[in-house]
């Protein structure tokens, strides 16, 4: 038995598993792999296994279990750990989730697709009249995604330099106390925007759930300033990082673009395959409550469990060729916005707005391509989501 | 076999486990909905899987498997 493997490690390549990982694809469905403390915890990187442990309710994701692992230093001894949604279990995870499902719903999000086409049509033209070149993470990947969650919530974009540098602290620090600070300002952010709209209402989301639940005595303001953090960082961050990783693994697959731009309606299945093949968000946290037989091991209470969704979503027993990038194979069961109760509540507005952005970016610029060298592009380190640091483009 | 037309399928869906993640519907727009609070529902006239193929990847897709598929 070699030594087990570090996780989460950095992609060698962006848009792949990091080569690192490749005893997690040879130890399916589950091994073992290292935190930065020295913690062993399960790794699971079979797909059905995956599917079977993410629908399980003996796996816990409430942040203030004492056994809950901690994916990096900077979320060691955090005095803030509790999240709302993604951070506790049912049935208080389904009370939260019920406020907010009608707002994300297929209808609802289809009714935002003119809005969304506007806004990135708008920040093509800035583009067009400012290029041929442009930094596209800071002209386009980020600003469509923060536009529309903003739309949405209803808070102001004008705010979006202040809440987009404090969601990137809170999320990549680099210190603790950076993720600390960043917390504390975004908490006191949209608490004094929820007083502000307490007494001018405005039309977003947030509005409807002061009305609707907080003025009713069914949330406080705490429990609702939670879930607009929430929803406003897991809002802007994820989808700006597809899109920017989502775009220079077209520019990075050729044959794949031009087929892409020679059958425009392929867009919604390879919008799947990319996340399939992206799996931006590697390294989802649970603790065992209680013993779990699975994949020929037993998980025993208080174990980590980590998923790797990047290993998962490559799994040979479900897709065929899976580094492969492939619009014609069935990717609809991958895992990427993860699976169980969890399961990503913005992913059909996620869609959507990738669809819209990658369609009209490539449609619009036909000579898109990168302007620096590939192998120099900055990317994210492995123990956040995935995607580019900066994305330098010209046409 | 039962007596009905190949593909009758009865479908069943546990409200109180939807999530409200919409896979079914987008999976098979054709037989499965969203009501106004974002909970899945059969379209009316469809409750017998309109013939779908796409019924049975639809119950995959739930990620609760808050739907059960058997021949009517």
């Amino acid at each position: 038995m070699s030594e087990t493997v570090a996780f989460p490690q950095d992609r060698t390549c962006p848009y792949h598993p990091p080569a690192a990982y490749e005893p997690l694809r040879q130890g399916r469905p589950l091994s073992r792999v290292t935190l930065f403390d020295g913690r062993s915890v399960w790794v699971v990187t079979g797909h059905a296994e995956a599917r079977a442990l993410l629908s399980d309710g003996r796996l816990s994701t409430d942040r203030e279990n004492a056994a809950f692992p901690t994916p990096t230093k900077r979320f060691a001894g955090l005095r803030v750990r509790r999240t709302a949604l993604l951070g506790v279990d049912d049935p208080e995870h389904n009370t939260q989730r019920r406020m907010l499902i009608p707002s994300f719903t297929l209808k609802r999000t289809a009714d935002l697709r003119p809005r969304i086409r506007e806004t990135v049509d708008r920040l093509i033209d800035e583009m067009v009249a400012a290029g041929p070149r442009a930094e596209l993470v800071s002209a386009f990947a980020l600003p469509v995604p923060s536009m529309v969650i903003c739309a949405l919530l209803g808070v102001p974009y004008g705010d979006h330099e202040f809440f987009e540098g404090q969601s990137r602290r809170l999320l990549r620090g680099p210190e603790a106390a950076d993720v600390e600070d960043a917390r504390r300002l975004l908490d006191a952010y949209l608490g004094d925007l929820v007083e502000r709209k307490r007494r001018e209402p405005g039309e977003g989301l947030l509005d409807e759930l002061i009305a609707r639940r907080l003025e009713t005595g069914e949330i406080d303001v705490e429990e609702l300033v939670s879930l607009a953090v929430i929803l406003l960082v897991a809002g802007h961050e994820t989808t700006a990082n597809m899109i920017s990783l989502g775009t220079f693994t077209l520019l990075r697959h050729p044959e794949q673009l031009a087929e892409l731009r020679a059958e425009p309606e392929l867009m919604p299945t390879a919008v799947e395959e990319l996340m399939r093949f992206l799996s931006i968000a590697d390294g989802m946290l649970r603790v065992a409550t209680e013993d779990i037989e699975v994949g020929g091991v037993t998980v025993r209470a208080d174990d980590g469990v980590v998923f790797s969704t990047s290993v998962i979503n490559r799994d040979g027993q479900v897709f065929e060729e899976p580094d492969r990038l492939d619009w014609h194979r069935p990717s609809r069961h991958h895992l990427a916005f993860g699976f169980g109760i969890h399961q990503c509540l913005g992913q059909n507005l996620a869609r959507a707005e990738m669809e819209i952005a990658l369609s009209a970016l490539f449609e619009r610029l036909p000579g898109l391509r990168l302007a620096a060298d590939p192998a120099r592009i900055p990317f994210k380190p492995g123990d956040t989501i995935q995607g580019m640091v900066e994305l330098p483009v010209a046409w | 076999m039962g007596g009905g037309p190949a593909g009758r399928l009865a479908i069943d869906i546990d409200t109180g486990a939807c999530i409200g993640a919409g896979q079914c519907a987008l999976t098979a727009p054709g037989v499965f909905t969203q009501d106004d609070d974002g909970i899945s529902e059969l379209l009316p006239g469809r409750e017998d899987g309109a013939g779908g193929a796409l019924v049975r990847e639809a119950a995959r897709a739930c990620p609760v498997s808050a739907i059960s598929v058997r021949e009517a």
